[in-house]
């Protein structure tokens, strides 16, 4: 089908970018938030404008300008873009909801700060979801990593300084020293860095270099958490849990996860990959990742540090699905960006839901609190369900494709990583739940009659819990995109 | 008419600028700035004249007086000449607005030698981009290092011992070059560079020939800072006042980066210099090695501006070995890494200037607070080091990319693996710049920055961040235009001198 | 064959000038005492001069000047020597004056600071 030109893919980017004036010279905060609110919205529209073509097969394209001979900051909406971008800007608006509430209710500093450079990072996010080729994808890969910098560091204490060395160490130092040299080379082999259905590096590299290839891309795209660096994420948890819940769970590491798929399908190939076997190659990589940060969230009593692992843990199951190489396994793939987004921007805004009635943070601390706050706890017990992949919560249905990708790939010992990985999420999970409303209460804060966390911070976990269980009964249009986008990139 | 005569208006009118700036100095001061404004305008009035007519009609000929060569002086205008020259004229005259406010702290009483010796500076540095002729060269080499010994030793208590050094290093590099033409004149018995460069085509073997080329490139090594010939750098860009130092640091080395290019290009031919004598391995190691050398001392530093100026001598590793790669690419990178860091080190050093102004420190740990009080300026200060660390849109990665990819064309996976690794430095390097000026609030106590005013730290005057940003917004277009340089410019000047460019 | 180490063997005053390089260049680098590195400096600048000007020189040859000269016969140009060179090296003088003037004055600057010309006892008081 031929591709609809359209600017729309570039609006969207710049959208957030354009509100960043307005917003930094708002008279009152009240300006200031309600442009925050209207470009979130703006973006969610123009997003979701772009879903009829896409949906009836056409691709829209749009070229902004060429830098390089045959490089150009291009954008290209596809399937996997699209859902990606659309899980992105429709967290937006509910973060921002929880933000300015959370920023208001602690009396923040620097707020202008904090909504300037969300927007940015939002801007980056939809640029590396629409992204043409690989320069543009590096390109808004490293704003987002610039741009994210100062949320994390916030609160500009000594603990700041040292969680943002370590997050830039990790996330700047993998991708000047991985990606960048990697994508020189693939350019010299092939003359192009656009991404194609499968791929531009077949017949260009032999076995040798293929695989240094992968894992250059693989370990480069450090914001995917593969281990061994992922030691940023927790370490970045100071950042202020509205930052946590949108970053870190939807937005950066999603962008790691994202690159390496986009990488694996549109660089290298899956019948390349397959050919060179290189694909079991990743799924181990993976398959380590996702076994040992279950492990070490179960020895986690701090709520952001559990939940930072099983992040690490779930992003590999993404790229665990695309490594199968297998149908089913790029749709379970595809789709777990969505619903895990969804499960886990829940859990985060939970936590910060809890610390803001009651300024605990340790899980050993919250026993008997789900009495006091129903609501919340509920939530949590959605999220977490729909992250350990159990239904009536939408993360069946990416585990579910997942689970069947491996029989596709013939893969028993896959299969078994992922059930008992599964088990393991669940082993961490629930008790949480189960604790706070069957065990005796902790302490004082956790006795009483029901008092749930002030609204903005409580409806905005609600409303994302109920998604996660509406997901399961209506996963559409997340589940078609990546089905589309399976069976296009997957050479189906 | 006006625009025939611009190569040689280019150099003649900063000069008349540079002596009526000296006359007002003495008669009434206050004209001094007038006057150097202008004399740059007209500068960057003529350069981009040139441009735009070596862009429409190609290489242009220029004589001196009419006298044909190689009788008389004749100045070659290529693509590579025009685009160095509006780099070197619109740097000169951004700096020179933005450093007014320092030089009437600094030098109110010494207005008109300053701004005399700053034009005339500016004057040599044109006239060697622009020149035909391997004498006139190194006149002009002269006339630009000895405003600019004079200008340096105008700092700090400890500048003329720096300016010494500078001047002891720059002579024995001028008149190493001097020897090597002695030596080409001797055999050609011409100056003229196309001419030197037909009447050396079949001395291609000789050694009179070979310690020629090795005795001028190392006059020209010692000239723009090549590692380990780098000694008078630090000291003479740290300790002269901001203006000078802003000035030269952007220029003066890459200026002396383009006259090698030059002479390689279009006297000793590629064919020579990289087919004939085997040296590129060797040379590309030196680079290698002045990269991570000047990248770990920066490191070091806890002076400001000593700092940029190691950073500089890893950007002359850069350049030097893109130009040693011996390939079309490499040099490809090395001169838009040319202009790339002619604008790059402007920014670095315009913020650096702003922060000193009001800080009236050089000392990084003094930066505390400045995100809050000094927002434009760290702005610019982060642009400039985004741009060295090489992220794009900014012009500096453009610039590493081709690097990148000649390095690995030519298998040189050193070179590669140094270029990967100062790029990791330098954001080490900025980052720690980063942190001392978002983390802790001047005086206060540590904690939620909450930017209270407090004395003597404000923003610097809006004579010196306006440039300032025009020089930042500059990294952007200049990284957005790239294809528009390298098509338009670079690849016209690489294909169109004496063949032997792989 | 023109090569570069025939002709220098045979001619013994280029070896002449690269001593006198070789001395100049020593005093710079080695010598303590600021004057005399500029000294150095001047002799080795004079070296490069003189090596110029030697170029134009031919067996048996006059100087360039023309006498009674009013274009009435042409000119064997065997029997002068070679004026260009001299006229370059005239520039190259002025050069090497100029900059033998800034060097002076700036070392007059750092006496006046200093108290001394030795580089070494320079280096210790700034260091303090």
């Amino acid at each position: 089908m031929e591709p609809l030109v359209s600017i729309r893919p570039l609006l969207a980017v710049l959208v957030s970018l354009a509100a960043v004036p307005v917003l930094v010279s708002a008279r009152n905060r009240n300006v200031r938030e309600g442009w925050t609110f209207l470009a979130a919205v703006a973006k969610l529209v123009l997003v979701a404008s772009l879903l009829p073509p896409v949906l009836a097969g056409r691709e829209v394209v749009y070229t902004l300008v060429q830098v390089l001979p045959g490089i150009a900051i291009a954008f290209k909406v596809d399937p996997l873009g699209l859902l990606f971008a659309l899980v992105s800007s429709s967290l937006w608006i509910v973060t921002s909801a929880f933000s300015i509430g959370y920023m208001r209710g602690l009396n923040e500093h620097s707020q202008t700060r904090y909504y300037a450079f969300f927007a940015v990072a939002l801007s980056a996010t939809i640029g590396v979801a629409f992204s043409a080729n690989l320069f543009t994808l590096y390109l808004f890969y490293e704003v987002l990593s610039l741009a994210t910098y100062p949320l994390v560091v916030h609160h500009q204490d000594g603990e700041a300084k040292l969680g943002g060395r370590k997050y830039l160490t990790y996330i700047l130092g993998t991708s000047i020293g991985l990606v960048l040299p990697a994508m020189v080379v693939c350019y010299l082999l092939s003359g192009t860095l656009d991404f194609q259905p499968q791929g531009f590096i077949a017949g260009t590299v032999g076995p040798l270099g293929g695989t240094l290839l992968v894992l250059a891309f693989v370990f480069g795209f450090a914001k995917a958490g593969v281990m061994p660096f992922h030691a940023w994420l927790p370490a970045a948890m100071i950042a202020p849990t509205p930052v946590s819940a949108l970053l870190h769970a939807v937005a950066v590491v999603k962008v790691g996860a994202f690159s390496i798929l986009r990488v694996l399908t549109g660089v290298l190939g899956t019948g390349w990959l397959a050919r060179m076997d290189l694909g079991l190659v990743v799924a181990w990589i993976a398959s380590f990742t996702i076994i040992v940060s279950s492990l070490i969230a179960l020895s986690q009593d701090g709520l952001k540090r559990r939940l930072a692992f099983s992040t690490i843990g779930q992003l590999s199951y993404i790229i665990l699905g695309a490594a199968l190489l297998s149908p089913r396994g790029l749709t379970g793939a595809f789709s777990h960006i969505a619903m895990h987004a969804f499960g886990k921007i829940t859990l985060f805004m939970c936590a910060g839901a809890i610390f803001v009635a009651t300024g605990k943070t340790h899980i050993s601390q919250m026993a008997g609190l789900g009495r006091r706050m129903p609501l919340t706890f509920l939530a949590f017990l959605a999220g977490s369900l729909s992250v350990i992949g159990l239904p009536p919560c939408g993360g069946f249905i990416s585990k579910w494709n997942l689970l069947l990708g491996t029989l596709e790939a013939s893969s028993p010992a896959l299969m078994v990583v992922l059930l008992s990985s599964s088990f393991l999420n669940a082993c961490y999970f629930l008790p949480v739940v189960f604790r706070a409303f069957f065990h005796p209460p902790f302490d004082r804060a956790c006795q009483g009659p029901v008092a749930e966390a002030p609204p903005w911070a409580l409806v905005p976990p609600v409303l994302t819990g109920l998604a996660s269980v509406a997901l399961f009964f209506y996963p559409r249009p997340f589940l078609d995109l990546a089905r589309m986008a399976a069976t296009t990139l997957g050479g189906g | 008419m006006i625009s025939g005569q611009y190569p040689a208006l280019l150099v003649i009118v900063p000069l008349l600028a540079a002596c009526l700036i000296a006359l007002a100095g003495w008669l009434k001061p206050v004209l001094c700035f007038p006057l150097a404004a202008t004399g740059l305008l007209g500068a960057v009035w003529s350069a981009v004249g040139l441009l735009l007519r070596v862009a429409g009609e190609g290489p242009i000929l220029y004589r001196l007086g009419g006298w044909p060569p190689p009788v008389g002086i004749a100045y070659a205008v290529d693509h590579l000449t025009v685009l160095v020259l509006v780099v070197v004229a619109s740097v000169a005259l951004v700096n020179l607005v933005a450093s007014r406010a320092t030089i009437e702290r600094e030098q109110v009483h010494r207005r008109g030698p300053f701004y005399a010796l700053y034009v005339l500076s500016v004057t040599g540095l044109l006239g060697i981009v622009v020149t035909g002729d391997a004498f006139n060269l190194y006149v002009l080499l002269e006339i630009a290092a000895l405003s600019g010994y004079a200008l340096i030793a105008m700092g700090s208590p400890r500048a003329p011992l720096a300016s010494l050094n500078y001047l002891f290093m720059g002579t024995i590099g001028a008149t190493f070059y001097l020897l090597g033409v002695g030596i080409l004149y001797i055999q050609t018995g011409t100056l003229n560079m196309a001419d030197l460069a037909l009447r050396l085509a079949p001395l291609h073997g000789s050694p009179a020939l070979l310690v020629a080329f090795l005795v001028i490139i190392v006059g020209l090594w010692l000239k723009m800072a090549f590692y380990p010939l780098h000694g008078w750098l630090p000291g003479a860009y740290t300790y002269a006042p901001s203006a000078a130092s802003s000035l030269m640091a952007p220029l003066t080395t890459k200026v002396m980066i383009y006259v090698m290019i030059r002479l390689i290009l279009s006297v000793f031919t590629p064919a020579y210099a990289f087919g004939v004598l085997k040296l590129e391995g060797l040379v590309v190691w030196l680079a290698s090695a002045a990269i991570v050398a000047g990248a770990v001392m920066a490191l070091a530093q806890r002076d400001l501006k000593k700092m940029l100026t190691y950073l500089i001598v890893a950007e002359v590793g850069y350049m030097v070995g893109g130009v040693w790669l011996g390939t079309k690419t490499g040099l490809t990178g090395a001169i838009l890494h040319l202009i790339n860091d002619a604008a790059m080190t402007l920014t670095l050093f315009l913020a650096a200037a702003n922060l000193v102004f009001r800080t009236k420190s050089r000392r990084i740990e003094d930066l505390k607070g400045s995100f809050a009080r000094m927002p434009w300026t760290m702005t610019g200060l982060a642009a400039a080091g985004l741009a060295v660390i090489g992220v794009p849109p900014f012009c500096g990665f453009f610039s590493k990319w081709y690097l990148l990819q000649a390095a690995l064309e030519a298998g040189q996976y050193q070179f590669l693996a140094a270029l990967l690794l100062s790029s990791l430095i330098s954001a080490v390097l900025f980052f720690r710049l980063f942190e001392a000026a978002l983390f802790e609030p001047a005086g206060g106590k540590p904690g939620h920055g909450r930017g209270r005013r407090e004395e003597g730290m404000a923003e610097a005057p809006p004579s010196m961040v306006i440039p300032l940003l025009v020089a930042a917004a500059s990294l952007v277009a200049m990284g957005l235009a790239t294809r528009l340089i390298v098509q338009g410019f670079i690849l016209p000047a690489l294909s169109g001198g004496p063949g032997g460019l792989s | 064959m023109t090569g570069g180490l025939a002709f220098l063997v045979a001619k013994y005053n280029y070896w002449v000038y690269i001593v006198l390089m070789m001395i100049g260049l020593y005093a710079i680098i080695a010598k303590n005492n600021l004057i005399k590195k500029i000294i150095g400096m001047s002799i080795f600048q004079t070296a490069v001069i003189l090596y110029y000007i030697s170029t134009g020189a031919k067996k048996g040859a006059t100087i360039p000047i023309i006498a009674h000269g009013h274009g009435h016969e042409a000119v064997q140009a065997a029997d002068y020597i070679n004026p260009l060179p001299h006229v370059l090296m005239l520039t190259a003088i002025v050069v090497s004056v100029a900059t033998l003037g800034v060097a002076l004055a700036l070392a007059i600057r750092i006496y006046e600071q200093h108290r001394t010309l030795e580089e070494d006892e320079i280096l210790e008081r700034l260091k303090e």
